[in-house]
C-alpha cells in the first residue's frame, strides 16, 4: 500500500474541503436530516419512559443531544460514492495513482465532518433554546475522549462500508447490503433509545457486537451518563483491529478482480 | 380511447423496469430482508418503549402495531413508485432529457411520475398488508363493507398526499438542480409517522399536522382502522389530499415555465 505523508494528507484535505465548501447547502439539509434523536427524546419524556430507567429528563435530552452530535461526526456514505465511481469507470484513473483511494474517501468525509460542524452547532444551539435546563458544558478532559471515541467509531463505521464498498468489484450494485446492514446499526446503536434501555436478551450479547460503541459509548461519555469507559474504548479497538486486516485482505483481492467498467 | 392510451402506455413501463430491475436478483432478495429487518426494528423499538407502561398517548401496543403497518406499506408505495422516479427526474433535469418528455405525446406529470417501478418496494407492501390483516384479527376488528370502504378512502387520501409531497420536492428540481438531501429531510420526517402522533408534545403534534401532514398521512388511516375516528376527520382527509393533488399539478405546471434546459 502507498505511504502516506504529510504533504499528500494536507493537499487532499485542503481540496476536499473546498470541494465540500461548495456543497454547503446539501451538507446544511443532510445535518438536519440527522434531527430523528429529537423526536425520540420527545417520545421518551413525553410519555415518562425513562422513570423506569432511573434516567431524568436533563440526563435524557443531553443523551440524545449527543447522540445527534456522534451521528453527524461519524456518518459515513463511502459506498454509495465507490460505487458510482466503479460503475462510471473512474476507478480506474485512482488506481494508477500512487495512493490507494481509500485516502481520498477518507479526506472526503473528514472535509464533509469539518463542513458539517458548525451547522451541527446551530442545531445544538436551537435545541438549547427550547430545551435550557439541559445546557452543560462538558469538561475539557470528557471532551477529549469523546471526541477520541467518535472518531474511532467513525473508523469502525468506515472500515465496514469500505469493506462493502469492496465487493463492488464483485456486484455492481453493494450499497443494498450497505442499506441492509444500517437497519441493525440505526436500532441497535442507541441513537433511537439508549442501549440501557434496551430488555435483557439483548443486553445479553448486545455488547460483543460493535453496535453499541458507535454511538451510545460515544454519546454517554459526552453527556455524562454513566458508561464504562474502559470497556468502550477497548472494545472500539479490538473490532478496529479485526475489521482493518479483512479491508486489506478484500482490496487486494478486489483490485486482482477489477475489469474497468465503463471505461 | 385516452384512458385505454395511457393504460397500454403503463404496461410497457412497468414491462421494461421489471426487466431492468431483474437483472439484480440478488439485490431484490437483499432488499426483502432490509425490510422485514426494518420491520423488525421497530417493532423492537415500540417494545422497548412498552416496557414499562401500557399505554403511549393512549395507543395500546396492539393498536400501535397498526400505525407501523400502515407506515410500512406507505412506506413500501415510496420506494415501489415515488422514490425511484424521483431519481429520475433529477437526473432528467440535470442532463437536460427532461426536453424528450415534454416532447412525447403523453402528459408530462404521468411519465415522469410513472415511468419507473421497482420491485423489491412491492415486498413491502405485501409485508404491511400482512400486518395489517394480523392487527385486524388481535385487535378484533369487526370486518364490513363500510369498515373496508373507509379503509381504503383514507389510504388512497394518504397516498396522495404522500405523492404530492414526492413531486413538490422532485419538482423544485427545476430550480435548484440538486434536491437529493431535501427529500433525506422529507424522509427523517415522515419517519416520525411510525409512531402515535399523541405520543409527541403539542407543539410537535402541530407540526406534524400543519407543515408535514403525517396526522393526515398515518395517524387518521389508523384511527379509521380502529374505528375510532370522527367523521370530520376522515371528510377533512379527503379535502386536504385534494388540494395537495391540484396543487402538485398546479405547481409542476408553473414550474415547467422556468425550465430552460440544459446542456442541450
Amino acid at each position: 500500500m502507498p505511504r502516506l505523508n504529510k504533504n499528500k494528507i494536507i493537499t487532499l484535505l485542503k481540496v476536499q474541503y473546498s470541494n465540500m465548501l461548495e456543497y454547503r447547502i446539501e451538507i446544511a439539509l443532510w445535518a438536519i436530516s440527522g434531527i430523528i434523536p429529537f423526536f425520540m427524546l420527545n417520545i421518551w419524556t413525553n410519555n415518562d419512559l425513562n422513570e423506569s430507567l432511573n434516567i431524568s429528563d436533563i440526563m435524557l435530552s443531553r443523551y440524545f443531544l449527543s447522540a445527534f452530535f456522534v451521528r453527524q461526526f461519524s456518518v459515513v456514505w463511502v459506498v454509495f460514492t465507490f460505487e458510482e465511481d466503479t460503475i462510471l469507470g473512474k476507478v480506474s484513473p485512482y488506481l494508477i495513482q500512487p495512493l490507494n483511494p481509500f485516502f481520498r474517501y477518507f479526506a472526503q468525509h473528514i472535509a464533509e465532518q469539518i463542513t458539517r460542524f458548525p451547522f451541527a452547532l446551530v442545531i445544538a444551539c436551537l435545541f438549547f433554546l427550547l430545551n435550557p435546563g439541559s445546557i452543560w458544558v462538558p469538561n475539557v478532559n470528557t471532551l477529549f475522549l469523546s471526541f477520541i471515541s467518535t472518531f474511532l467509531s467513525f473508523l469502525i463505521q468506515f472500515l465496514i462500508q469500505s469493506i462493502i464498498a469492496c465487493l463492488c468489484f464483485w456486484t455492481e450494485r453493494a450499497s443494498s447490503i450497505e442499506r441492509l446492514l444500517f437497519i441493525p446499526t440505526l436500532f441497535l446503536s442507541g441513537l433511537l433509545a439508549p442501549v440501557v434501555s434496551f430488555p435483557d436478551y439483548v443486553k445479553s450479547w448486545i455488547y460483543y457486537t460493535p453496535f453499541p460503541y458507535l454511538i451510545d459509548f460515544p454519546a454517554n461519555l459526552l453527556s455524562g451518563n454513566s458508561t464504562n469507559i474502559n470497556q468502550g474504548f477497548s472494545m472500539q479497538i479490538i473490532w478496529i483491529l479485526i475489521l482493518f486486516p479483512l479491508f486489506r485482505k478484500i482490496w487486494a483481492e478486489g483490485t486482482k478482480k477489477y475489469t474497468a467498467m465503463g471505461s | 380511447m385516452k384512458i385505454n392510451k395511457y393504460f397500454q402506455v403503463y404496461k410497457k413501463f412497468i414491462y421494461t423496469s421489471l426487466a431492468s430491475e431483474l437483472e439484480y436478483k440478488t439485490n431484490i432478495i437483499i432488499d426483502l430482508f432490509t425490510a422485514i429487518l426494518s420491520l423488525l426494528g421497530s417493532i423492537f423499538l415500540l417494545t422497548i418503549f412498552f416496557q414499562n407502561t401500557g399505554n403511549i398517548g393512549g395507543w395500546k401496543f396492539e393498536q400501535a402495531l397498526i400505525i407501523q403497518g400502515i407506515y410500512t406499506l406507505l412506506n413500501g408505495i415510496t420506494n415501489t413508485w415515488f422514490n425511484p422516479n424521483l431519481t429520475e427526474i433529477v437526473k432528467h433535469i440535470r442532463e437536460g432529457t427532461l426536453d424528450f418528455v415534454l416532447l412525447k405525446p403523453i402528459d408530462s406529470q404521468f411519465f415522469i411520475s410513472l415511468k419507473k417501478f421497482n420491485p423489491s418496494g412491492f415486498l413491502e407492501i405485501i409485508l404491511g398488508l400482512y400486518l395489517l390483516f394480523y392487527c385486524i384479527k388481535i385487535n378484533q376488528i369487526y370486518l364490513n363493507l363500510s369498515f373496508a370502504i373507509l379503509c381504503l378512502l383514507t389510504i388512497i387520501c394518504a397516498i396522495s398526499i404522500l405523492y404530492s409531497l414526492w413531486f413538490f420536492i422532485s419538482t423544485t428540481t427545476i430550480w435548484f438542480v440538486k434536491t437529493w438531501n431535501a427529500t433525506e429531510v422529507l424522509r427523517s420526517f415522515l419517519y416520525i409517522g411510525r409512531f402515535p402522533l399523541t405520543s409527541f408534545s403539542f407543539s410537535l403534534r402541530i407540526f406534524f399536522s400543519i407543515f408535514i401532514p403525517i396526522a393526515f398521512i398515518t395517524s387518521i388511516p389508523s384511527e379509521v382502522f380502529l374505528g375510532s375516528s370522527q367523521s370530520w376527520k376522515i371528510l377533512l382527509e379527503v379535502f386536504i389530499s385534494f388540494i395537495f393533488i391540484i396543487t402538485s399539478r398546479k405547481f409542476w405546471l408553473f414550474a415547467l415555465r422556468f425550465y430552460t434546459s440544459a446542456s442541450s
